[in-house]
C-alpha cells in the first residue's frame, strides 16, 4: 500500500493508504481528526473544507496521495494551544452563526481563507458569495455573514474599509 | 453573573466544542472491532425479486456477512411499525401493509434496500456489494398521486387496492354545502405543495452493539432516541427496553427526517446481536436522498364561499397526499391532523369541511418535514387568500382584516377541532407591515422598474399548532404513543444542576435554554447547569423533539420537576430556620423565612439534602432530585406575520427575495439570539422550498434528483438578510407561557414569496404559481407574450 507523508496541524505523519483514498478519510479515519466533516458526496456542501498550504479546499475533493508533503489545517488546528479561540470561531460564537454544528468547521475554515484573501474588504454580497460551497441548513446563513463580517477587522487588525461596507 | 434567565440572550453553552471540531456526532464513534453495513439498494422505482446472488459477496475480501430479507423472516422479524392509526370516513382502519427491514419479494422504491453486506472495512463492504446479482422482474411504477389513482394504475401493495391507504375526512359536510349554495360569489384554487429532501447536513448514521450478555446499544442519529428504543425495541427485533440504550448524540440537524425508526437501525442493532461485534453504518448523501423520509407533496384543491363583502362563510378543502412507498412513522398523522385541523388559520371561516386522500406510489416515504402538515395547510390558505382578493377587487391586507379572528375572542374554537388559547393576529400583521415598509413598497417598485426589474411584495399571516397535545386526546385520534415529556432535576450536593430531559436538541441550543429557564426559576447561574439529553440509560423517559415541542412540553416538564425541588427545599429550609414551611419564601435564590431576614441560599440547602446532619430525617428523604411527567393540556398556538419582497430580472426570470420581515407570536421568548436564529434558518428552508427545491421523480419513479447536484439548496446568495421581530401574547396553558419557534419560519414564508411573485407578476395575468417558482418557470411566463405593462 503506498504511503503519504503529510503535515497536519503542525504534525507530520506518514500513514498507509488506497490509491483512491480520499484526504478527508485520512483526517477522520487514520488521524482521528473527526472535527472535519462529511456532509455530501459530490463535493457540493463543503462540510469537509481544511486548508491546504494556505488554501481552502475540500478534502473529499483531493486524494491523499496528492497531499505528499502538504501542510494541512484543520478546524483543530485553529484555537491556540491555550485554547484562545481564532477569530473566526469567536465571532460565529458571538454572532450565533451556528446550530447543529455539522456544516460549522468547514464553513469557519472557508470563511477563514475568503477573509484572508480579500484584504480590500468585503461586501455582505462578496461574502454571501464566497461562501457559496458552503451549505447550511440551520442557520439561513444570516448570522454566519454577520460573522465573517465581524470577523474581517478581527483578522486584518484594521476597520473594514468603508467602500466594503 | 449578568442576567441569564428568561429573555436574556445568553451565548450558548453548546458552541465551544463545535468550534473547535470537538462535537461529537455518530460517525465520529468508533467501537471496538466494529465491521462496516453497506446497503444495496433497489435501483427500480418497483420490481418483483427474482433471485439474489449474494455468493461472490460473501466470498469478497474483509467480508463478514451478508443478510437479505430472508434472514429477517426467518427470524421471525416483522417490520418496522407505523406509529399512528387513521380511520378512513366508512370507519375502517387505514391500509397498513408490511414495511420489511429488507426487501422482501419485492422493492418497491428506488433505495429500498434489497441486501446488506458486512465487511472489516467500509471500502471492502462497499466493494463486495458490487458483486451482488439481483434479477428483477420490472413492474410499472407511479410517482405522483394522480397517477396512482388512475384506474389500472400499478398497485403497490396488495393490502392497499387502488393505492389509497385511507380516505378520511374532518368538519360539517353538510352545513359547508349549505353555505356554498347560499353564497355570493365562490373563489376556487387547485395548488401543489412541492415534494421536499429535508437534507439535514449530517447523513443519517448508526451502530448496533450487544455485550456478551444481550445487552444491545444502538448509537443513532435520532431526535427521539427513547420512540426508536420503543418501536425498534417492542416491535421490530423484540428486545426488552432494559436491555437497550439507544444513545443520540450530538446530531447534524433532523428537521423531522430524523424522529423515524428506519431500517438500518434495524439491520445493524440486530447484526451486532448475530455477530456480537459492533456494526456500523452511515449514509452517503446520496442514500439519504433515497432513503431519509421526503416532505410535503399534496395535491389539492381549495374553495372558499364568501358573501358580497368577501367576509369567508365556508371552506371546502380535497387533498391527495403522497405517503411514498411505505409509511413511515408519523406520515399518517401529517396530512390529517397536523393539517386539514389546521385550515382555519388565523380566519373566522365558521364551517370548514376536508377531505384528505392518502395514497402509496413508488417513492421514498413521505412523512413529517420541518412544519409537517402545517406549512401545507398554510401555503393554501394564504395563496387562496390572495387569490380571492385577485379575483374579489378586495385589498390582500384588508381582506385578511376583515377576516381575522379578533383578539377578544380567545379562546376561540375553530371548526376544524381546534381550540386557540391566544393570538393576536392584527398585531403581528401592522408589525410586520411597518417593519416591512409596506407603504414605501410602491416607491421601491418604481425604482426597480426604471432598472428593467418587476418588483413584488407579498404577505402570508399564518398560525401553526405545537406540541402535540393532550396525550388522551392525540390517542384517540390515532396516536400510538404518548405526547408528554419528562425531566429530571438532579441538584448535586455543591448546588449545581444537572437536568436530563426527554427532548433532543440537535441545534436548536437547548443546553443553554433550558439552563436559562433553571437560572430563572432557581437562581443557579447557566454555567452550574449541565443540561443532558439524548441517552436511554440516563435519562428517565421523554418523547423527543419534534412539532416545536421541546420547551413547550419539555420546558414545562422542566417547571414543574423544579417546582418539586422548591417544595422540598422549602420543608428543609424551615428545618434549619426553625420556622413554618407555609413561612419559607424562596426567590433570587434563597430560602427565607417571610418577613425576617434569616435566609439559606439554595446550595446550603441543597449541601444539607446530601449532608442530613442537620435534617428532618423522620419526615423527610435526603437528597434533592425530582422528576416530572408533564402532559399538555392542549396545542400551543404560534403564528404571525412573514413579508417577502421579491425582484424579478425580466430577461433571465432569476426571482431574487430582496426583503423578508417575519413578525411572529411564539409566547415568551427565552433565549432571543437563539430565536431569531431560529426563525432565520426556517424562513430559509421555506424559501429553498419556494424557489429552489423539488424532489425530482420521473413519471415511472425513478429519482431524478439524487444528489446536491441536481437537488437545489439554497446557498449563503440565494437568501437576504431576515427581520426578525416578535409580539408576543403569552400561552395561557402552559407555566412558561411558551409556544414553540422551531417551524414557524418554514411555515409562513412560503406563501409569502410566492404571492410576492405573483404580485411582480400581476400585469402578466399570472392569478398562481406552484412550487418552486424557478427561473425556468417565471422565465416562460416572461416569454408567452405578456400584456406590456400600462403602469411603466
Amino acid at each position: 500500500m503506498p504511503q503519504v507523508t503529510l503535515t497536519v496541524n503542525g504534525k507530520r505523519h506518514t500513514v498507509a493508504v488506497e490509491g483512491r483514498t480520499l484526504l478527508v478519510e485520512v483526517l477522520r479515519e487514520k488521524l482521528g481528526l473527526t472535527g472535519t466533516h462529511i456532509g455530501c458526496d459530490t463535493s457540493q456542501c463543503g462540510a469537509c473544507v481544511v486548508h491546504v498550504n494556505g488554501d481552502s479546499v475540500k478534502s473529499c475533493t483531493m486524494l491523499a496521495l496528492q497531499a505528499e508533503g502538504a501542510e494541512v489545517t484543520t478546524i483543530e488546528g485553529l484555537a491556540k494551544p491555550d485554547g484562545t479561540l481564532h477569530p473566526m470561531q469567536e465571532m460565529f460564537r458571538e454572532h450565533h452563526a451556528l446550530q447543529c454544528g455539522y456544516c460549522t468547521p468547514g464553513m469557519v475554515m472557508s470563511a477563514i481563507d475568503l477573509v484572508a484573501k480579500h484584504p480590500e474588504g468585503l461586501t455582505e454580497r462578496e461574502i454571501r458569495e464566497g461562501l457559496d460551497g458552503n451549505l447550511c441548513r440551520c442557520t439561513g446563513y444570516h448570522n454566519i455573514v454577520k460573522a465573517v463580517a465581524a470577523a474581517w477587522p478581527l483578522m486584518h487588525a484594521k476597520p473594514m474599509p468603508a467602500a466594503a461596507e | 453573573m449578568g442576567f441569564e434567565g428568561i429573555g436574556a440572550a445568553v451565548k450558548r453553552k453548546e458552541d465551544g466544542r463545535f468550534l473547535a471540531g470537538r462535537g461529537n456526532y455518530v460517525d465520529d464513534i468508533n467501537r471496538p472491532g466494529q465491521v462496516y453495513a453497506y446497503f444495496k439498494r433497489s435501483d427500480r422505482p418497483h420490481a418483483r425479486i427474482l433471485r439474489v446472488d449474494t455468493a461472490a459477496a460473501a466470498s469478497a475480501p474483509g467480508v463478514v456477512a451478508v443478510y437479505t430479507g430472508a434472514d429477517f423472516a426467518a427470524d421471525g422479524i416483522g417490520g418496522l411499525p407505523c406509529g399512528w392509526q387513521i380511520h378512513s370516513k366508512d370507519g375502517s382502519p387505514m391500509a397498513e401493509p408490511p414495511h420489511p427491514v429488507l426487501a422482501q419479494g419485492k422493492v418497491r422504491h428506488v433505495g429500498d434496500p434489497v441486501v446488506a453486506v458486512l465487511a472489516e472495512t467500509r471500502q471492502q463492504a462497499k466493494d463486495a456489494a458490487e458483486l451482488i446479482e439481483i434479477d428483477y422482474e420490472d413492474l410499472p411504477g407511479t410517482a405522483s398521486v394522480l397517477d396512482a389513482l388512475k384506474p389500472g394504475a400499478a398497485v403497490v401493495h396488495d393490502e392497499a387496492p387502488g393505492n389509497v391507504c385511507y380516505d378520511w375526512q374532518i368538519g360539517d359536510k353538510a352545513a359547508v354545502d349549505a353555505a356554498f349554495a347560499g353564497a355570493a360569489r365562490v373563489v376556487k384554487l387547485d395548488l401543489t405543495n412541492n415534494r421536499l429532501v429535508p437534507n439535514a447536513m449530517e447523513p443519517r448514521a448508526a451502530i448496533g452493539e450487544c455485550d456478551i450478555a444481550g445487552n444491545y446499544t444502538l448509537y443513532t442519529t435520532s431526535q427521539n432516541p427513547h420512540v426508536i428504543r420503543l418501536l425498534m425495541g417492542a416491535f421490530v427485533l423484540h428486545i426488552p427496553e432494559h436491555q437497550l440504550r439507544v444513545v443520540a448524540p450530538d446530531v447534524g440537524g433532523g428537521f423531522g427526517s430524523k424522529i423515524y425508526h428506519y431500517a438500518e437501525e434495524a439491520l445493524v442493532t440486530w447484526a451486532a446481536g448475530k455477530l456480537k461485534r459492533p456494526v456500523k453504518w452511515t449514509a452517503e448523501r446520496s442514500e439519504s436522498f433515497m432513503s431519509d423520509a421526503h416532505g410535503r407533496d399534496h395535491v389539492s384543491t381549495a374553495e372558499m364561499a364568501l358573501d358580497a363583502e368577501g367576509h369567508f362563510l365556508a371552506l371546502k378543502v380535497s387533498t391527495l397526499a403522497n405517503m411514498g412507498a411505505y409509511l413511515s412513522t408519523f406520515a399518517p398523522a401529517v396530512p390529517t391532523y397536523l393539517y386539514a385541523t389546521l385550515l382555519a388559520g388565523v380566519y373566522k371561516t365558521p364551517v370548514i369541511y376536508a377531505e384528505v386522500k392518502a395514497v402509496f406510489t413508488n417513492t421514498v416515504p413521505v412523512d413529517a418535514y420541518r412544519g409537517a402538515g402545517r406549512p401545507e395547510a398554510t401555503f393554501l390558505l394564504e395563496r387562496l387568500v390572495d387569490a380571492i382578493a385577485h379575483d374579489t377587487g378586495i385589498d390582500r391586507i384588508e381582506l385578511r382584516r376583515r377576516n381575522f379572528i379578533p383578539a377578544n375572542a380567545f379562546p376561540y374554537q375553530t371548526p376544524v377541532a381546534l381550540q386557540y388559547d391566544s393570538g393576536d393576529y392584527e398585531t403581528t400583521l401592522a408589525a410586520a407591515l411597518k417593519a416591512a415598509d409596506h407603504t414605501g413598497f410602491p416607491a421601491r417598485r418604481q425604482a426597480a422598474a426604471a432598472q428593467g426589474k418587476l418588483r413584488g411584495i407579498g404577505i402570508s399571516t399564518y398560525l401553526e399548532a405545537c406540541g402535540i397535545a393532550p396525550s388522551a386526546v392525540a390517542g384517540a385520534l390515532g396516536a400510538r404513543a404518548g405526547l408528554y415529556e419528562v425531566a429530571n432535576v438532579r441538584v448535586n450536593p455543591t448546588g449545581s444542576v444537572t437536568v436530563f430531559t426527554g427532548t433532543h436538541s440537535h441545534g436548536q441550543g437547548h443546553e443553554t435554554t433550558f439552563a436559562q429557564v433553571v437560572a430563572e426559576q432557581l437562581g443557579v447561574p447557566v454555567s452550574q447547569v449541565d443540561v443532558v439529553h439524548g441517552d436511554t440509560a440516563r435519562i428517565p423517559f421523554g418523547m423527543g423533539t419534534y412539532g416545536s415541542r421541546s420547551i413547550a412540553v419539555g420546558g414545562s416538564a422542566l417547571v414543574k420537576a423544579m417546582d418539586k425541588i422548591i417544595a422540598k427545599g422549602k420543608r428543609i429550609a424551615a428545618h434549619l430556620l426553625e420556622a413554618s414551611v407555609d413561612d419559607i419564601e424562596f426567590k433570587d435564590g434563597k430560602f427565607s423565612v417571610a418577613g425576617t431576614d434569616k435566609s439559606k441560599t439554595f446550595g446550603e440547602i441543597a449541601l444539607t439534602a446530601y449532608v442530613p446532619h442537620n435534617y428532618p430525617i423522620e419526615e423527610l428523604e435526603p437528597g434533592l432530585d425530582e422528576t416530572a411527567f408533564y402532559d399538555p393540556k392542549n396545542f400551543t398556538f404560534p403564528g404571525g406575520c412573514h413579508v417577502a419582497e421579491v425582484e424579478i430580472d425580466r430577461e433571465t426570470g432569476v426571482v431574487r427575495v430582496v426583503n423578508f420581515t417575519a413578525v411572529d407570536d411564539i409566547g415568551r421568548v427565552i433565549n432571543p439570539m437563539i430565536v431569531e436564529g431560529q426563525v432565520h434558518g426556517g424562513v430559509a428552508q421555506g424559501i429553498g422550498q419556494a424557489l429552489l427545491e423539488q424532489a425530482g421523480y420521473d413519471d415511472g419513479g425513478q429519482i431524478v434528483s439524487g444528489s446536491f447536484m441536481d437537488y437545489t439548496m439554497p446557498r449563503a446568495d440565494n437568501v437576504p438578510n431576515i427581520h426578525v421581530g416578535t409580539e408576543s401574547t403569552l400561552c395561557t396553558h402552559n407555566p412558561l407561557g411558551v409556544k414553540g419557534v422551531g417551524e414557524v419560519g418554514a411555515i409562513g414564508s412560503p406563501p409569502a414569496v410566492i404571492n410576492a411573485i405573483v404580485n411582480a407578476l400581476e400585469a402578466y395575468g399570472v392569478r398562481h404559481l406552484d412550487m418552486p417558482a424557478t427561473s425556468q418557470k417565471i422565465w416562460s411566463i416572461l416569454q408567452a407574450g405578456a400584456p406590456r405593462m400600462a403602469a411603466e
